[in-house]
């Protein structure tokens, strides 16, 4: 079958079987290989992506069923040369390490933080419980988060003023 | 100590404002992670790159009658399709494991677990290849099969291993160790003896990268290269050599970026060698990727250990002995993955730190009809089931001498005057300030109101639960003269070159899975040779750019390679001196070293800095007498012993009354791990532990029924903490640096996966004490709380 739909602002188009995966299209057909495949069940998050900015995961979702919509992936955070807050909060508070999970809870980061600017630590730890990291225990993770909130406050108002 | 919402903005670290050497750094694998550019092996693209998949047992034990793949074959997109009997012809249908014994690649003759591999299907696509594995039809014969350790060496049982010759039961091996009528006697005279049975069930690394590789065979050249997800690129190189008669120099491994590990990247993998022969035979390069039930049901499990831990005391709270019996589950196969002479790795440290007067442990390690691999999951080679042991029936004892259990442990730790102390096993133990660790840890949690808020809740009718552990690790394998696995020695090479214009790039033999060595090693050189170590390219994890090593599992890479590259570092140094002494024109007695420059004593205002000295030893102009150009050298550094980090770890539990369910409120970590190169980096490593810790006493659990199938073959059956299971964590730490490593670092990797799971199951079982409570098995489900608070603990099966 036909698709065609945008990816991090680009328009794609391709002849794909019915079957095929989004995590899969991503990945083996666009080269987008920052999104990781993890579980088959929707447990690990490590690929998730947007569909018209909802965070899902894509080994979930049928890249027919991504047909005429808006899809960002990690590929798609930095803008401009510069690096998404999130993106530097991850860097700068460790909440990282072997990087597999990293995509996708960034992605889960952005959305939580485009929603709600000043999440509590319970706030962003439900964000992102559906996701796994097997590498960091959370903290850093959220820490990463926070550094992100607090990151963007301080642009707010430095603009502002 | 560092807490959520003590982490202000002003926290921003720039690389380029810090010292050079150890301390805080931002790592420097991070700015392709975040980008998504990080290179892991489903990454790989060749041209013409064909796809593996693996057919599997539905069967635990099953004779194999037939194989018809007719019909595979028939499928447009299919290229091949390989069975056991196909790799039998090319003498291929078996291979070795690491602990001597051998793995059937593809079945031949019977299955012996579910998930074994039984044949494979090679196409133009994943998902062609998936489809062809529906049309293979294998006719299989069921056969009884054993997967309950305790009735492996019945009378009648089946036995498992009839391709072995003259097998006639289950049998494994049996190991010893310690000092059997001494222990003996010392209980005899004991004024308190307690005994519990204590079970350390069948758990799982699951990283969230499964298993894989690409095999890229040139029939031209005769090279093959195979990108894998191998914490040991050079040790498989060579068992490939030995196992598909490849000439070495002909193979390259490659590890790219690895998705976490934990020990279950450590061992060759059937799936492995049937993409380098589909590569071989098809003369295309061939990718496998595991599935998640793959990695799940097949690949490396860690412990399925069942222990009697014994300990003698006097009745004021001496410990005089600890004596233990094993029965080790080995699965199918012993795939162990641990130096030769240590079938049950390091377990031999159950005397824990403890000062003690007798010790003994034997073990029978039986085969059942369950995957192999028995030593994976951040282990160190099978401490976590030893410090489980310990650390629980020290609570046991406390619980039968009615002494709190911080007290009980702080009567009888090994005293800092006593190191090195041998213990009743033989294990020499570097260096530790025990008790100093452990007090930070009460401190830090405030145990004395702990324990009465603990009372508190009691009289309330509210379960609380205080638990503590504390551990010894021995990590850094190991001396030659005592450790290989299958026969190669487990030192590391490293080498450090230092190009004209003073930047450096450092080769190891260890693999990073999310460690950060591409940091940290650069780190140690930048503090021995004063180069920053953004100046510095650490380059590790391919065969054809690396020195020889065994890489990296049980917390071996800053024991071992670490020292190598510091000792690399140094022999540099030593060479930067002499041509320093040439272009100052002063005698080499007369340089002192200051980071990154050679001074002259007493002479301020001369000095060449290291960069200087690069740019000579490569430049024009006479070095001195018989002194060759270029700055680099290398190493291969063999460990004199293991090290031996500590920590004390203190949690605190509440558990529902109503429903079992136990919350981990706070969980306070104390680690000695010597040196600290890097602190986010170790308290990072100290994190990911805890949080396996969590999820071993309270979730996880590889289930099977009583026909054998795998009852956790999916991350909806095989439960792994989230964010919402584990509290924030409050690290502390005591430096006791090791007086053998040449920059007095331990390994800190595993520290927290040993020391955690005691510490939450004995503030469980504190929490229900009152109700009689001695011990609960994990994982301490709460299904499994609610029969332990009815008076009727089970065992996990």
């Amino acid at each position: 079958m036909h698709v065609s739909m945008t990816v991090n602002g680009e328009p794609v188009a391709r002849e794909i079987e019915d079957r095929l995966l989004l995590v899969h299209f991503l990945r083996d057909h666009l080269g987008l290989t920052g999104t990781h495949w993890g579980c088959d069940t929707s447990n690990c998050g490590t690929c998730v992506v947007w569909l018209d900015g909802e965070p899902v995961k894509s080994c979930t979702v049928l890249a027919a069923m991504a047909d005429g919509h808006e899809v960002r992936t990690v590929e798609g955070l930095e803008r401009d040369g510069e690096l998404d807050p999130v993106q530097q909060g991850f860097m700068q508070c460790h909440g990282l390490q072997c990087g597999f999970c990293t995509p996708g809870m960034m992605m889960t980061a952005r959305a939580l933080l485009d929603r709600n600017p000043a999440p509590s630590e319970e706030e962003i730890r439900e964000a992102i419980s559906g996701q796994i990291c097997r590498c960091t225990g959370y903290a850093t993770i959220v820490r990463s988060v926070q550094w992100a909130a607090a990151y963007e406050a301080s642009q707010a108002v430095g603009s502002s003023a | 100590m560092t807490t959520l919402g003590t982490r202000p903005l002003d926290s921003f670290v720039d690389n380029d404002q810090k010292p050079v050497g150890y301390g805080r750094m931002l790592r420097k694998e991070d700015p392709r992670f975040v980008r998504g550019l990080g290179h892991y092996c489903d990454d790989i693209q060749l041209p013409g790159m064909l796809h593996m998949a693996i057919l599997r047992s539905p069967y635990a034990h099953a004779r194999i009658v037939s194989i018809d793949a007719s019909a595979a074959l028939a499928h447009p997109k299919v290229k091949a399709v390989v069975t056991g009997a196909d790799l039998a012809e090319k003498g291929l249908a078996w291979m070795p494991t690491l602990s001597n014994d051998v793995q059937a690649v593809l079945a031949t003759d019977k299955v012996r677990f579910q998930g074994q591999e039984v044949a494979i299907a090679v196409a133009e696509d994943r998902y062609a290849a998936r489809d062809a594995l529906d049309l293979i039809d294998v006719e299989y014969e069921p056969l009884d099969p054993v997967v309950d350790a305790r009735r492996a060496l019945e009378p009648g049982a089946p036995v498992i291993r009839d391709d072995l010759e003259g097998k006639a039961d289950n049998h494994c091996f049996d190991w010893e160790t310690g000092d059997e009528a001494a222990t003996q006697a010392v209980f005899d005279a004991a004024e308190v003896v307690v005994s519990q049975d204590i079970v350390y069930p069948r758990v799982h690394p699951a990283p969230m990268e499964t298993c894989g590789c690409v095999a890229d065979y040139e029939r031209v050249s005769g090279k093959l290269t195979l990108w894998t997800t191998s914490q040991a690129p050079h040790a498989h190189r060579t068992l490939y050599a030995l196992v598909a008669g490849l000439p070495e120099h002909k193979i390259r491994v490659v590890s790219p970026d690895i998705g976490g590990g934990f020990g279950n990247k450590v061992p060759i993998y059937p799936g492995y060698v049937c993409a380098i022969v589909a590569s071989l035979v098809l003369n295309k390069p061939v990718k496998w990727m595991e599935d998640r039930s793959e990695n799940l049901i097949s690949t490396g499990f860690a412990r399925d250990y069942l222990m009697r831990g014994e300990i003698a005391a006097t009745r004021d709270g001496k410990i005089l002995a600890v004596r233990t019996h094993v029965l080790a589950d080995h699965g199918a196969f012993n795939g162990t993955a641990a130096p030769v002479k240590y079938p049950a790795g390091f377990f031999g440290v159950f005397t824990g730190s403890y000062d003690l007067e007798a010790a003994y442990c034997k073990m029978t390690a039986v085969y059942t009809n369950k995957a192999p691999g028995g030593v994976a999951y951040a282990c160190s080679f099978r401490i976590t089931e030893a410090v489980y042991l310990v650390e629980r029936i020290v609570d046991c004892l406390a619980d039968e001498l009615g002494m709190d259990p911080a007290e009980l442990r702080l009567r009888n730790l090994i005293r800092p005057d006593q190191f090195p102390y041998t213990t009743k096993t033989g294990w020499v133990y570097d260096s530790g300030e025990y008790e100093r660790a452990l007090r930070l840890a009460m401190d830090m949690v405030g145990y004395d109101e702990l324990r009465k808020e603990q009372a508190e809740r009691r009289a309330r009718g509210e379960m609380m639960g205080i638990g503590i552990s504390f551990f010894t690790e021995a990590v850094g394998a190991g001396p030659r003269k005592d450790m290989d696995i299958l026969g190669l020695g487990m030192a590391d090479g490293c080498e450090l070159t230092v190009h004209p214009t003073g930047k450096a790039v450092v080769r190891l033999s260890v693999q990073t899975q999310g460690q950060g060595h591409e940091t940290t090693f650069a780190q140690i050189v930048a503090e021995e040779l004063g180069i920053p170590p953004g100046d510095i390219e650490v380059v590790h994890g391919d065969t054809d750019q690396t020195p020889f090593g065994l890489g990296t599992y049980g917390s071996r890479s800053t024991p071992v390679s670490g020292a190598a590259a510091a000792m690399v570092a140094r022999k540099v140094r030593d060479k930067a001196r002499i041509i320093a002494s040439g272009m100052l024109e002063v005698s080499v007695a007369d340089l002192e070293w200051e980071k990154g420059a050679f001074g002259v004593k007493g002479d301020p205002g001369k000095s060449v800095t290291i960069q200087d000295i690069a740019l000579r030893s490569y430049g024009a102009g006479d070095l001195p007498e018989g002194l060759e150009g270029g700055l680099q050298a290398e190493v291969c550094y063999n460990p004199e012993n293991l090290t031996y980090p500590f920590g004390a770890y203190v949690c605190v539990v509440d558990v529902d009354r109503g429903t079992g369910q136990v919350k981990v409120r706070r969980f306070v970590a104390v680690d000695d791990c010597g040196t600290r190169i890097n602190e986010m980096i170790i308290e990072g490593q100290v994190h990911g532990g805890l949080t396996d810790g969590v999820g071993m006493a309270l979730m996880e659990m590889i289930a099977f029924d009583e026909e054998g199938n795998c009852l956790s073959a999916s991350l909806m059956d095989y439960l792994i903490p989230t964010a919402l299971e584990v509290p924030d964590w409050q690290t502390g730490h005591t430096v006791t640096p090791s007086p053998h490593h040449p920059i007095g670092a331990k390994g800190i990797g595993e520290s927290a996966t040993v020391g955690s799971p005691p510490a939450i199951v004995n503030a469980v079982v504190d929490a229900l004490s009152p109700m009689g409570v001695r011990h609960a098995d994990m994982p301490l489900t709460p299904a499994r709380v609610w029969d332990a608070m009815q008076g009727h603990p089970t065992p996990p099966v």
